[in-house]
């Protein structure tokens, strides 16, 4: 897991820079190698590692607009997922979805940019599971500013009443957009709302992979022997903008510095020293990720831009299934 | 033409946000039943700078930042509205409209026809249009149609400044439900550069654009552009680039499509004989096939060619060569004029 939480970190500071890289020295946001919003999730690991820890490839899982730490934990392909961030041809979408639509069926992996949009095809896949009676599973993850979200509310209803086998995931990080939690909600722990549904609701207030990992077992085992669905909430931080280039001038200095206290990674560093885990061995894992991390940037902005006539195509299914254009050589 | 009645432009200059933002404040001072709902529009100030600086000067009460629960709070304009009230709804991206539709498409627009008239709606819903700065399908869709096609709402798109407040002050006084669709790229924030154009002279005091009257942005002989939004501009720099070449194009800026000036298109037309429609929305069933409708309804005899640009049926893609060749350009619309000659 710490492997995970480091790639994912560093995988977001690498397209930090990268994305800051053609927006120099007025941001504009269409210029660069990587145009459009950027959101970048660091400070949230601990929720998709300590999560996606349980999951395999067969089992579903749907994100929102900030994914790359849980496709990363999910095990979506680090190239093509980075291809397609760079909107290249041979991305996961053929540059047709970009950071926030990332699409790896492979591993089950789905994204939506629309808030809580996510709930709905997860609760379908969970669907599909108890019709086929197989033991695969569900998992919707959501930001705290998406449980007010009529598609989130609804898919808790289907999903208890069914009984199926889906894992509703909030990550908590206190805010959304410029509105932090307690604007949002007017209850301070969201996995309360679980009860008015009938299902377990469970809360980990502290960022911590490893308490996320022992929460995230049970709601997936549950799932998995069909006892039906669980709600997650987790406590994260937000360590940047909500989406780069936001100059969060709505969120106090001491917020930011409690949010960067809060690291899970250096816990999780400390943690592993205390069961007797060499430092070593705790670099060797950090630099075996910075390393997978250089390869698939590297990678990416070798591949080409697609041709402009590709815009045309996938409306509709194509004649002859296109399955990824070219091997990726990737370790995943 | 409206330019007429309405004050002249001057020279202090405004972005369109701020040219709306000064609409908004002049009616919330004057009218204590004006209120702003949405995501992000006190603290933030609108992440397209929609509603910047109004939290300082009116407070959380009448600036509302609410969850994003989008059904709740665009429904409870709506309710709100027809107890008299007069809210400004913002939902940050029209692309977000289809959590919350049936709110607009049931509920705000046709309350007032349902009951007969017992009942009106006097609210203001807007929302950000447009791509051009890649962030694929779900963030840069325009959805002009989709409103316009749907009766029971007045369908605003500025293209200036000037414009902006005009058909701002008009849509807040207006008692019907106004849906007022500005383009992203048109609002002068710093981090989406805007074409030189939207940023024009704004008169201090208040003003209103009467909805329904199309703008003639640039006169010409030879061709019609009637376009739209961000289009207007982009029509604008490709007439330039014609005239060069001889060809003198005659742009037409709808400015509402509910209701729509189907006069000044055909007065347009009658004179230049040949019609290209712009739209940076879907082609299919949308602003083009209705502007072509009605000019072949009413002007076929006049009508020697038609060409339309818009949107080719896919979703926006991400990749910047993939969204470069879906979303019309400055050369498209070149292209399309000299087509018609
Ligand atoms: C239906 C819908 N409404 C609004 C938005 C705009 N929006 C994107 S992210 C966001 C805030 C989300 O906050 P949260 O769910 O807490 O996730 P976080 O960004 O904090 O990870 C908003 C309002 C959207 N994408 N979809």
């Amino acid at each position: 897991m710490y492997e995970q939480m480091v790639t994912a970190r560093y995988y977001e500071e690498r397209l930090q820079e990268e994305y800051l890289e053609g927006k120099q020295p007025a941001f504009d946001i269409s210029a660069g190698p990587i145009p459009g919003e950027l959101h970048l999730a660091a400070g949230h690991e601990a929720s998709g590692i300590g999560v996606c820890a349980h999951l395999r490839d067969e089992d579903t899982v749907t994100a929102p607009h900030r994914p790359h730490h849980i496709a990363i934990a999910k095990g979506v392909d680090l190239n093509r997922m980075t291809a397609e961030i760079f909107g290249r041809e041979t991305g996961l979408c053929r540059g047709k979805g970009g950071h926030m639509h990332l699409f790896d069926p492979d591993v089950n992996f789905a994204c939506s940019g629309i808030i809580a949009q996510g709930c709905p095809p997860a609760v379908g896949a969970a669907l599909a599971s108890k019709k086929r009676n197989d033991d695969t599973v569900a998992v919707a993850f959501l930001g705290d500013g998406a449980i007010s979200q009529g598609g989130f509310l609804e898919s808790l209803n289907l999903a208890a009443l069914q009984g199926l086998p889906v894992v509703f995931v909030v990550e908590d990080n206190d805010w959304a957009i410029s509105m932090p939690k307690e604007r949002v909600s007017s209850i301070e722990n969201g996995a309360e709302r679980a009860v008015g549904f009938g299902m377990p609701g469970v809360r980990v207030d502290y960022d911590d992979v490893l308490a996320v990992y022992d929460a995230a077992e049970a709601a997936v085992e549950r799932a998995r022997a069909g006892n039906g669905p669980t709600l997650l909430e987790l406590q994260v931080h937000r360590r940047m903008g909500h989406f780069m280039g936001d100059a969060e001038s709505y969120r106090t200095n001491e917020d930011i510095d409690w949010a960067d206290k809060q690291d899970p990674i250096p816990k999780l560093a400390a943690d592993m020293r205390d069961a007797g885990v060499s430092d070593e061995r705790i670099d060797e894992l950090a630099a075996s990720a910075r390393e997978r991390v250089e390869a698939a940037i590297e990678w990416a902005k070798e591949q080409p831009l697609p041709d402009p006539e590709t815009a045309y195509e996938d409306v509709f299914v194509t004649e002859e299934p296109r399955r990824p254009a070219v091997p990726t050589g990737g370790d995943d | 033409m409206s330019r007429a009645q309405t004050p002249p432009m001057g020279d202090r200059e405004r972005t369109m946000s701020r040219a709306m933002v000064e609409a908004i404040a002049w009616e919330m001072e004057r009218n204590e039943e004006v209120f702003v709902m949405g995501e992000d529009v006190a603290d933030y100030g609108g992440i397209f700078d929609s509603t910047q600086g109004l939290l300082e000067q009116f407070g959380h009460d009448r600036i509302m930042d609410v969850p994003i629960s989008e059904t709740a709070f665009i429904g409870a304009a709506v309710g709100a509205a027809q107890q008299g009230m007069r809210p400004i709804a913002e939902l940050m991206f029209t692309d977000f409209f289809g959590v919350c539709m049936d709110q607009i498409y049931n509920q705000m627009a046709k309350n007032t026809y349902m009951s007969g008239g017992a009942f009106n709606v006097p609210m203001v819903l807007m929302t950000a249009v447009g791509g051009t700065y890649n962030d694929a399908a779900q963030h840069s869709q325009t959805l002009y149609g989709t409103f316009a096609h749907l009766p029971g709402m007045k369908v605003v798109v500025p293209s200036t400044a000037y414009d902006a407040k005009g058909l701002m002050h008009s849509a807040i006084r207006d008692d019907d439900p106004v849906v007022y669709m500005f383009h992203k790229r048109l609002m002068g924030i710093g981090w989406m550069p805007a074409p030189a154009g939207p940023k024009t002279g704004v008169p201090e005091e208040d003003y209103t654009i009467p909805f329904g009257e199309a703008d003639v942005k640039r006169t010409g002989e030879d061709a019609t552009v009637v376009t739209l939004g961000l289009h207007v501009h982009r029509a604008l720099e490709a007439a330039e680039t014609l005239a060069g070449d001889g060809i003198d194009t005659e742009v037409v800026d709808l400015r509402t499509l509910v209701p729509l000036d189907t006069e000044t298109v055909l007065e347009s037309v009658r004179k230049t004989g040949r019609l290209v429609v712009v739209d940076e929305d879907y082609r299919s069933f949308g602003v083009t096939g209705e502007i072509v409708a009605r000019v072949a309804e009413e002007a076929l005899g006049d009508l020697e060619a038609v060409q339309r640009v818009a949107v080719p049926d896919v979703p926006i893609p991400y990749s910047r060569p993939l969204e470069d060749e879906v979303i019309p350009g400055v050369e498209d619309i070149e292209a399309a004029v000299r087509a018609t000659q």
